[in-house]
């Protein structure tokens, strides 16, 4: 679903002696794979998120995210240099471990070029230096040196891409000109290693990976977001977003439903309401985030809960931007667990601007 | 005798032996504290011009590279950026920042501002100072007329975030727009920065990086590391760590810092002499004092024990006062002439003065350690000498005798000659000095015998005053010994300062007249090496009207070894019949057929150890190329060294056809103000030439020079003033020993004037043999310094020029000046009561 983007490009847009000619997102352009799973440098902004669950052994569970952000500066420069930033690249990682109590988190910034930063066309092939999401032989494997910890996870997909709205044309406001190409690989199958304390330790776990790119995302209106994306223990698949504007409400929401027999629905603002049941104030930026929702989709009423509290995201000394974004649990209307995924939380601290 | 002293309390009796005379006497204590405070003043003074300049210099060069381990550097104009990826992947490289250097000058100022184009997201790991100052503005850097400026540029260009200003890069203009200035900390010197993107394309850099800052992972070995990166390099591009930098930095202007500290330690030295003589004055002065003391049960011991309390008093009071006064000379010399006393080493950089305690203690020491040194002699003289005889007149001969013998002369002099061959110490010409030190002092040892040789011999003439005048002088020659060696030093030091200045300066002209030819020149703006003159631009100046025939020459810098500054490559039409002509050759060898002829300068020749006939590789467009040795030239312009080649070999080798400078003749009849509005006129508007004439060159040339020289002429002063100052004092004290024969002299009918007027002829004859002495001295020194010390700091050799007016001025008006302050002493000393001096000794 919608993801973070640069507060970066804000100002580029106003600095620009002449403007980028970006692609807009309209409806009924069919998404085709593998191709569609590569870079559409066009566009302004891209994003391949990948969250998931992570089993260490002796019952210790653990949260991550692997994020690589694609932005296509808002100038259309005459410059022939090889340094010219026609492509900007970023990429987060953390770790949620609630033995550790925060997240570990880390991230790198480039611009493309000299094949050190590149986002590959036609297939999926991000890295930043030593920073990498690749796809081949049909296998996802990042690999991430970070700073306090490090990931080398491989995903297998178990089932195919989830296409989100119309046919991946996923609309998020009230103009159609608010829109993004997304779709989802739900349920992949993680094994890999992560490093951390000096320790290897071998896991496995579930992931989910978001593909989305836009030129336009938020209208005028709009200051943040809420998301959610849940891997259902029954092998289904659920996504629910909701745009909110200044005072707080719903501008826009959404979501869409794989059940474990495959038949896939899709939400309208309508259908989906988030409802607010904890707040937790980060002690570091002030901010209070929700970080329990009751989420009524349809008829049906979700509840997500965090594994850990404190999963804030302070990057804005690379994107500008401090956000929650965490491992949670859902429950049904009986408090039952029915899955797991991640709940991300922006614009709470100061408003998002895409 | 033993019983008086017991009866007197210890402690008020050493009050009164060490305290009294200061407080009877302040005058003189003044005058020792003057002279101690002048000594440090100027030591401390250099040590903390020096220190500044060079820490600012480190400091700047180290800010320029940031956190960096390792600074991969290449000449001026750089190399390709494919090497930027190749660095980055080295597993150990933990992140590369690629940099874009440049120097642009500021449309409508004399400035030239040095530009650094980096990627902000690349350079964050390294310059955390950047990266906060862009802060979460990074962005703003990719506007492509943006620039980040350092507090310092701001503030010298006058301009604030939002202006906008002109300046020009290659040979066109453009405006750049002040995004923001960088805290006042993050660079102390003038400096832009813009996005790497921008600054490749505006200033004419595209594809080529001059610099790439490497961090390092945790634990690799760096020097190791450096060795495998090396490899990697090409030809004259090198992997330097921050230190060499620093190295690099401070080796340019090292040798002119050491000269000034010799200069500062003579300061010290004539300081020392100034303390001598005055407490030999004081000695004298003093001697019946002494001797009652003595009398009084006083040990020898104790009473030179006193006598040094005394001087250390004295040496205490006027280093503390030395350290003020050189602290508040440091601050006003950098604030008008800047670190580097106006020699322009460091343009751009804003030195700032601080001092620690620890720094200033052994200036602290040195002066009370000068001042003790200083009182030693006199004060043994004086407690040693038998109280009984001090006691009545006629003995003060004795104490003020310095005699050690000529022999001790002969043998510094010998040593002097053994030094002056020796080769530089570490770059630095420390056998130089010494000889110069040691050719002094034997000239002080050996002027007692040739005083007393040349008073032997002073003609008779029937004239009473001349008559008792140098029956005094060959009665006591080593009374006179002081002023001789006062004057010797101040005035040999003096010599040898003009000989060297007069004959740099008039090589330096000379020099210019060889090198200049041509009848006017043209070149591209102080925007250095941005800036060119394109083919197109070159066929036009050709062919403007009134121009007869144009040569063009292109300007480079090359790095040929990697400790050692980069040098310039000077590519022009070349030939060698030419280099006999057109370059001041020093040596010259024939280059065998097929093979390339290179003119190296003696900087060149000497930094990098090459003769005419060596074979040299030279590194050209990352090729190191062949070359042989033709001849040696004579280079005043580049300290670091400058490689001559000739243009079509360069243009064959590299295919760069631009060039920086153009030497225009014109033709028979031609005006040089029309040629050049004509050239003005033809050439694209928006570029920037400089056009001069070989007149105004040279000008320009030689005022930068007379400023670099400026702090010299203050040395030489300050020699003199310290010279007659030691003969005021000595004959000071020779007035108080003699205050029984003026009175003599006066009852014998002499008139006040008459005494003086002798006293004159006795100064005067003294100052002449000091003037003669340190005139011989001083021009040996002068060799020294021009064949050995300029030679070995510098590189350059200098043809002997000797200014005979101006040193037979100078001498005449020491002599006069010798005369007079031997009068005026005289006349001080005797008083009015010097008639009744005459009954003392009944």
């Amino acid at each position: 679903m919608t993801r973070l983007l640069r507060a970066l490009l804000a100002t580029m847009l106003a600095l620009a002696a002449q403007a980028a000619d970006y692609p807009p997102v309209v409806p009924g352009r069919a998404l085709s794979f593998p191709a569609d799973e590569g870079s559409h440098p066009a566009y302004r902004t891209e994003w391949w998120y990948v969250t998931g669950w992570l089993d260490a052994g002796n019952g210790k569970r653990l949260g991550f995210q692997v994020t690589f952000f694609r932005s296509r500066p808002d100038l259309d420069t005459g410059n022939p240099s090889r340094f010219a930033p026609r492509q900007l690249l970023f990429a987060h990682a953390a770790v949620s471990d609630p033995g550790v109590g925060r997240l570990l988190h880390d991230e790198r910034s480039a611009r493309a070029g000299f094949g050190l930063a590149e986002a590959r066309e036609g297939a999926t092939d991000v890295r930043i230096d030593d920073w990498s999401l690749v796809k081949s032989d049909g296998v996802f494997r990042a690999s991430i040196p970070a700073r306090e910890f490090g990931l080398d996870l491989a995903f297998r997909a178990s089932q195919p891409p989830l296409l989100h709205g119309a046919k991946g044309f996923s609309q998020k406001g009230p103009e159609p000109a608010s829109a993004s190409h997304y779709y989802s690989l739900p349920q992949l199958q993680v094994s890999g290693e992560i490093t951390a304390g000096g320790k290897r330790l071998p896991v496995t776990g579930s992931a989910w990976l978001d593909h989305e790119w836009s030129s336009s995302l938020m209208d005028a209106e709009a200051v943040g977001w809420d998301w959610v994306g849940i891997n259902l223990d029954d092998g289904g698949a659920l996504m629910l977003f909701r745009m909110r504007d200044a005072r707080g409400g719903a501008r826009w929401a959404g979501g869409t439903l794989r059940g474990a027999d495959g038949t896939v629905r899709a939400f309208a603002p309508a259908d989906v309401e988030f409802a607010p049941e904890r707040n937790w104030r980060s002690p570091r930026s002030g901010i209070a985030y929700p970080v329990a929702w009751r989420i009524r989709v349809g008829d049906r009423v979700v509840t997500v809960r965090p594994l850990m509290e404190d999963q804030e995201s302070d990057t804005r000394k690379s994107t500008g931007t401090i956000y929650w974004e965490g491992a949670v649990e859902a429950f049904d209307a009986a408090d039952r667990p029915i899955g797991r995924g991640y709940l991300e939380l922006t614009g709470y601290g100061k408003a998002l601007r895409l | 005798m033993s019983a008086v002293p017991l009866s007197l309390p210890r402690g008020l009796l050493a009050r009164a032996a060490v305290l009294g005379p200061l407080a009877q006497a302040p005058g003189r204590a003044a005058l020792s504290i003057i002279a101690i405070a002048l000594g440090v003043a100027l030591g401390l003074a250099v040590h903390l011009i020096n220190r500044a300049a060079v820490s600012e210099v480190s400091a700047a060069a180290r800010s320029l590279s940031g956190h960096a381990d390792l600074v991969v550097q290449g000449p001026a104009d750089g190399f390709s950026e494919a090497l930027y990826p190749t660095l980055a992947r080295v597993p150990e490289v933990a992140a590369a920042s690629p940099v874009i250097e440049a120097e642009a000058r500021v449309v409508g100022t004399r400035e030239t501002l040095p530009i650094l184009g980096l990627d902000v997201f690349r350079a964050a790991a390294l310059h955390p100072v950047i990266a906060a100052a862009a802060g979460p503005r990074g962005d703003a850097l990719f506007a492509e007329d943006g620039i980040l400026l350092s507090a310092s540029a701001a503030r010298a260009l006058h301009l604030k975030a939002g202006d906008t200003f002109t300046v020009q890069a290659g040979l066109t203009r453009m405006e750049l727009r002040v995004l923001d200035l960088l805290p006042a900390g993050a660079y102390r010197q003038r400096l832009g920065i813009m996005d790497i993107a921008a600054a490749q394309w505006k200033l004419g850099r595209l594809g080529h990086l001059q610099r790439v800052d490497l961090r390092l992972q945790p634990g690799a070995e760096r020097e190791q590391l450096r060795a495998r990166i090396q490899a990697l390099l090409p030809a004259g591009v090198q992997a330097l760590t921050p230190e060499d930098q620093d190295a690099q930095a401070a080796s340019l202007s090292r040798a002119y810092r050491v000269n000034l500290t010799a200069l500062s330690l003579v300061a010290l030295f004539t300081g020392g002499f100034l303390v001598f003589a005055t407490q030999a004055l004081a000695a004298v002065r003093r001697r019946r004092q002494i001797a009652l003391l003595r009398a009084l049960g006083v040990t020898r011991r104790l009473q030179f024990l006193y006598a040094l309390t005394e001087a250390g008093t004295l040496g205490m009071v006027g280093a503390g006062a030395g350290i003020a006064l050189g602290i508040a000379v440091a601050a006003v010399a950098l604030k008008t002439f800047g670190a580097d006393l106006g020699a322009g080493y460091f343009p751009g950089v804003e030195p700032e003065l601080a001092l620690t305690p620890w720094e200033a203690l052994p200036f602290f020491l040195a002066g009370v350690v000068t001042a003790l040194a200083g009182a030693l002699v006199p004060a043994w003289a004086a407690a040693s000498a038998p109280p009984a005889q001090a006691l009545k007149a006629g003995d003060e001969e004795r104490p003020a005798s310095p005699s050690r013998g000529w022999r001790t002369g002969l043998i510094l002099w010998i040593l002097a000659a053994l030094a002056i061959p020796l080769p530089a110490v570490n770059g630095l010409p420390l056998f130089g000095y010494a000889a110069i030190a040691c050719i002094l002092l034997g000239a002080v040892f050996v002027a007692p015998f040739a005083a007393r040789t040349l008073f032997a011999r002073l003609p008779v003439i029937p004239h009473a005053g001349y008559q008792v005048a140098t029956a005094q002088l060959r009665g006591t020659p080593a009374q006179g010994s002081l002023s001789i060696a006062a004057v010797l030093v101040s005035f040999g030091l003096m010599t040898s300062m003009a000989i060297m200045v007069v004959s740099f300066r008039a090589s330096l002209d000379t020099w210019l007249e060889k090198v200049l030819p041509a009848d006017l020149y043209l070149r591209t703006g102080q925007s250095g090496d941005t800036a060119f003159i394109p083919p197109e631009a070159q066929r036009l100046i050709a062919a403007t009207p009134g121009i007869a025939r144009a040569e063009f020459g292109r300007g480079r810098e090359i790095f040929l070894a990697p400790d050692k500054p980069a040098l310039a490559l000077i590519a022009r039409p070349m030939n060698p019949e030419r280099a006999q002509k057109g370059l001041a050759l020093q040596s010259a060898a024939p280059v065998p057929a097929g093979r390339t002829p290179v003119w190296v300068s003696e900087a060149a020749a000497d930094l990098h150890g090459l003769k005419p006939g060596d074979e040299v590789a030279i590194p050209l467009e990352g090729a190191a190329r062949p070359f042989t040795v033709a001849g040696i030239w004579r280079d005043y312009a580049r300290q670091t060294g400058a490689v001559l080649i000739d243009r079509d070999a360069y243009v064959q080798l590299t295919g760069d056809g631009r060039a920086n400078v153009a030497s225009l003749w014109l033709s028979p009849g031609a005006a040089i103000g029309e040629v050049s509005a004509a050239l003005r006129a033809r050439l694209p508007a928006g570029t920037d030439y400089e056009i001069a004439s070989p007149a105004e060159i040279r000008a320009v040339s030689m005022r930068i020079f007379d400023r670099t020289f400026a702090i010299t002429h203050l040395l030489e002063a300050v020699a003199i003033v310290i010279g007659l100052f030691g003969i005021s004092a000595s004959f000071s004290a020779q007035v108080l020993a003699r205050r029984g024969e003026f009175g003599m002299l006066r009852h014998l009918g002499m008139t006040p004037g008459q005494v003086g007027g002798m006293l004159a002829l006795e100064g005067g004859i003294l100052g002449a043999l000091g003037v003669a002495m340190g005139l011989a001295a001083g021009f040996v020194v002068s060799l020294v310094l021009i064949h050995v010390v300029n030679r070995q700091s510098f590189h350059w050799s200098l043809d002997l020029h000797l200014p005979w007016g101006l040193l037979l001025a100078l001498g005449l008006a020491l002599v006069c000046a010798s005369a007079f302050t031997a009068a005026l002493s005289g006349r001080r000393a005797m008083g009015p009561d010097v008639l009744r001096a005459v009954r003392e000794d009944w």
